[in-house]
């Protein structure tokens, strides 16, 4: 429990700045992707632009509002490395509609 | 046990191999509840990837025009029909609860009761909001025709993922709200400062719940983004 008592109280409470700055930059990428569909680009650059404000939402949430970035690494890899399981998961399901669309366009339209 | 504290042990990649290999607790620093709050929030992790991968698969798949989510969530300001409207405004009062939530967090670690409290407030608040706007989208799209096995705009598939995913993020910002609110009395009675038992634990409470219940909302919000970008922007 000693450790525990030390970290408390030398870590948790954290500049407001950072805090302020965080939120402020959350507001100007929520923004920044409101946009893409507001100017409404299309195909690789929509999805691209999509992604990129995304994690980089996702990352500045996670690492400080979520104080993941005063974790130890410890607790921080058991938490970011299952994340690769849902990595795999979505490239199996993505070759698997690959193959459904494909099956359903064979079946539906040209008849098998 | 002083030269063991937290300050002397190895950082990095080098401190976990440390903490993992040590004895009693391999999270050092993290109170049994924050990491139980983030194994839960891991688990929840999985359980939304799976409804976004399975929307994925099944938009990926339909040969049906998948529906114009930015027609279909626009509002109308006067004539005008805004895209997506709702959902830019629903995303902005989501991310500033989340901001009022960092901020209460850092002002209950410095027993800031007050303001703490009052920040909670707000994120309940603002939770509230996000709600109501969310039962004002499903009410519009179930007048307008969208069921779970039909809708009038496209690809069939489009209403079940939308109610099942929204939906259950919607559970989860509901259970938030109404933990926010209890945090809110607890704090302004000062359980934190006291270090009064709850309900629920003979424990005494601490801020650190309140660092708790801030991760529990941060994922909320952090979902959010998820879906925003996947559900109703691509």
């Amino acid at each position: 429990m000693d450790e525990t008592q030390n970290k408390e109280q030398a870590n948790s409470t954290h500049k407001i700045g950072i805090y302020l700055w965080i939120w402020g930059l959350l507001f100007v990428l929520s923004f920044f992707s409101y946009m893409v569909d507001w100017f409404a680009f299309q195909g690789l650059l929509r999805w691209s632009l999509i992604l990129v404000f995304m994690f980089l939402k996702a990352g500045l949430i996670m690492a400080f509002f979520m104080h993941l970035f005063w974790e130890r690494y410890a607790l921080v890899n058991v938490l970011l490395w299952p994340m690769t399981a849902i990595a795999c998961f979505i490239a199996l399901m993505a070759a698997e509609a690959q193959y459904t669309v494909f099956t359903r366009l064979l079946y539906f339209f040209i008849g098998g | 046990m002083s030269d063991n504290t937290l300050n002397n042990l190895p950082d990095g990649f080098k401190g976990m191999s440390h903490d993992m290999s040590s004895d009693q607790t391999a999270f050092k620093g993290v109170q049994w509840g924050k990491v139980m709050m983030w194994i839960f929030l891991l688990s929840d992790t999985f359980i939304f990837s799976c409804f976004l991968i399975s929307y994925m698969k099944g938009r990926a798949s339909t040969v049906v025009d998948w529906p114009n989510t930015s027609q279909v969530f626009s509002l109308h300001v006067g004539d005008v029909p805004v895209p997506l409207l709702l959902i830019a405004i629903m995303t902005f009062v989501l991310i500033t609860s989340s901001g009022t939530m960092a901020l209460a967090v850092k002002f209950g670690y410095e027993k800031n009761r007050k303001m703490c409290a009052w920040l909670i407030l707000a994120t309940a608040i603002g939770g509230l909001t996000f709600v109501g706007m969310q039962a004002f989208e499903w009410s519009k799209l179930i007048h307008e025709g969208v069921r779970p096995w039909e809708n009038p705009f496209g690809a069939k598939q489009f209403g079940s993922f939308f109610f099942m995913i929204t939906g259950f993020h919607g559970t989860h910002v509901s259970i938030g709200v109404i933990f926010l609110f209890i945090f809110a009395r607890k704090t302004f009675r000062g359980d934190f400062d006291t270090g009064k038992r709850g309900y629920f634990t003979t424990m005494k409470s601490n801020y650190v719940a309140i660092e708790i219940l801030g991760l529990y909302w941060h994922f909320v919000d952090l979902v959010w983004v998820f879906i925003f970008a996947f559900f109703y922007l691509w």
